[in-house]
């Protein structure tokens, strides 16, 4: 059972209920793919941890080769090629790696090199495997890292929660799209409703089944709670705006571990999604 | 000679764009023939590498010189082995640079930013 964890923004809870929910499952693996800032480590604090370094393919020219014909510069739409005195540049930094240059040139003046772009790390907290995706500063994207992470995890029999980048974008594509569940996070205010409104869009246009948690609850009227009566969303539960568990959070402690009624909080809302995970399966086969 | 100006409107009056790779136009004047021409920048939309692009224009034009007000660190790659001389704009129109420019009171650009993408640079 996969479980994907996502919100519209930074900051609303994701690692906070993906690491709980880990931690409460006792056996499990948790997957950080948020590899642009990867916090989930810092709670886990993970031992034996192995490295293993993460790489694209980027072009590489053979100006022997290259007769000067740009193709290659007018087929790149991330503009990584230029062709200046009689030389092809190749700007790696810029480059996607979507191979489309080696393909059209008919010289076959590009061919392949490897680039490193970060990392995974693996190593082991308890009873819980924790797999951290990291992303070198200044890379285009976290997609290789993710795909990687993910696929690895798929041998790997055991509940799995996937810890998703913030926002609606490719890299959270690559995170939910091979999930049996995603639990959206949402935060009370008008702000946290656009953002939920985001992922909202895109569980459906995946066609995974959803529900949302309500982060930082108070007594008051809550603007995310509204939008999913509106739009007949299921609530999967409620996490109080609370002091406690704010303060067991920043110092990077595991709330289920601390706390007999967080424990309860987060075991409860285990249970709710593995059934809704197995009622799936069992109407949408 | 030829100077390059990226400039908001098709026109001499224009002023200067304060982006180089995403200008809407260049303005291209010949400094013998006094002629000015206007291209469009089809780097403008680009996804990525706006400023890549740009300047193989720049390039692909024969510009000899470039009048921008700040130029980012790729765009510079390109145009430094393509031995394009980079000026810094003054306030003005793009007719007022150039004419800064032969008069000889424009200096050479010098502060190459890393850009806007978190490319290159650190």
């Amino acid at each position: 059972m996969r479980i994907a964890v996502l919100s519209g923004k930074g900051g609303t809870g994701k690692t906070l209920i993906s690491v709980n929910l880990a931690a409460a499952a006792k056996t499990a693996t948790y997957i950080d793919c948020d590899v642009e800032e990867p916090n989930g480590h810092l709670f886990f604090k993970p031992e034996g941890v192995q490295v293993e370094e993460i790489s694209v393919k980027i072009p590489k020219v053979d100006h022997e080769l290259c007769n000067g014909c740009r193709k290659c510069v007018d087929f790149c739409n991330f503009n990584a090629l230029a062709y200046i005195k009689n030389k092809l540049i190749v700007f790696d930094d810029v480059c996607h790696s979507c191979g489309g240059c080696i393909l059209v040139c008919p010289e076959r003046a590009l061919t392949e090199k490897a680039k490193v772009i970060g990392k995974i790390k693996k190593g082991v907290s308890g009873e819980v495997a924790v797999w951290t995706g990291v992303l070198n500063t200044g890379e285009a994207t976290g997609i290789p890292i993710i795909k990687k992470l993910l696929e690895e995890s798929s041998e790997v029999n055991k509940q799995t929660f996937i810890d998703c980048p913030p926002g609606s974008a490719c890299i959270v594509m690559e995170s939910i799209k091979d999930a049996d569940y995603c639990i959206l996070v949402a935060e009370p205010t008008l702000f946290g409703v656009h953002n939920l409104g985001m992922v909202y869009e895109l569980v459906k246009l995946f066609n995974r089944p959803f529900g949302v948690m309500l982060n930082k609850c108070l007594d008051e009227e809550n603007p995310a709670e509204k939008f999913c009566f509106e739009n007949n969303i299921k609530i999967l539960g409620r996490i109080p705006f609370d002091n406690e568990l704010g303060t067991l959070n920043s110092n990077a402690e595991i709330a289920v571990n601390r706390n007999e009624k967080y424990r309860e909080l987060f075991s409860s809302l285990l249970n709710k999604v593995t059934k809704e995970v197995q009622h799936e399966t069992t109407t949408n086969p | 000679m030829k100077i390059a100006i990226p400039v908001d409107e098709k026109t001499l009056e224009s002023k200067v764009c304060v982006s180089f790779g995403r200008t809407p136009y260049f303005l291209i004047y010949d400094v013998e023939t006094k002629d000015s021409i206007f291209i469009d920048n089809s780097a403008a939309a680009s996804t990525g590498g706006a400023g890549i692009k740009a300047a193989q224009i720049m390039v692909d034009n024969k510009a000899d010189v470039l009048l921008t007000p700040r130029l980012g660190e790729n765009a510079a790659d390109v145009l430094k082995p393509a031995e394009i001389k980079i000026c810094k704009t003054i306030t003005g129109s793009a007719k007022d640079n150039i004419d800064a420019f032969i008069a000889g009171k424009l200096s050479l650009l010098d502060e190459i930013h890393a850009g806007f993408h978190g490319h290159g640079g650190n």
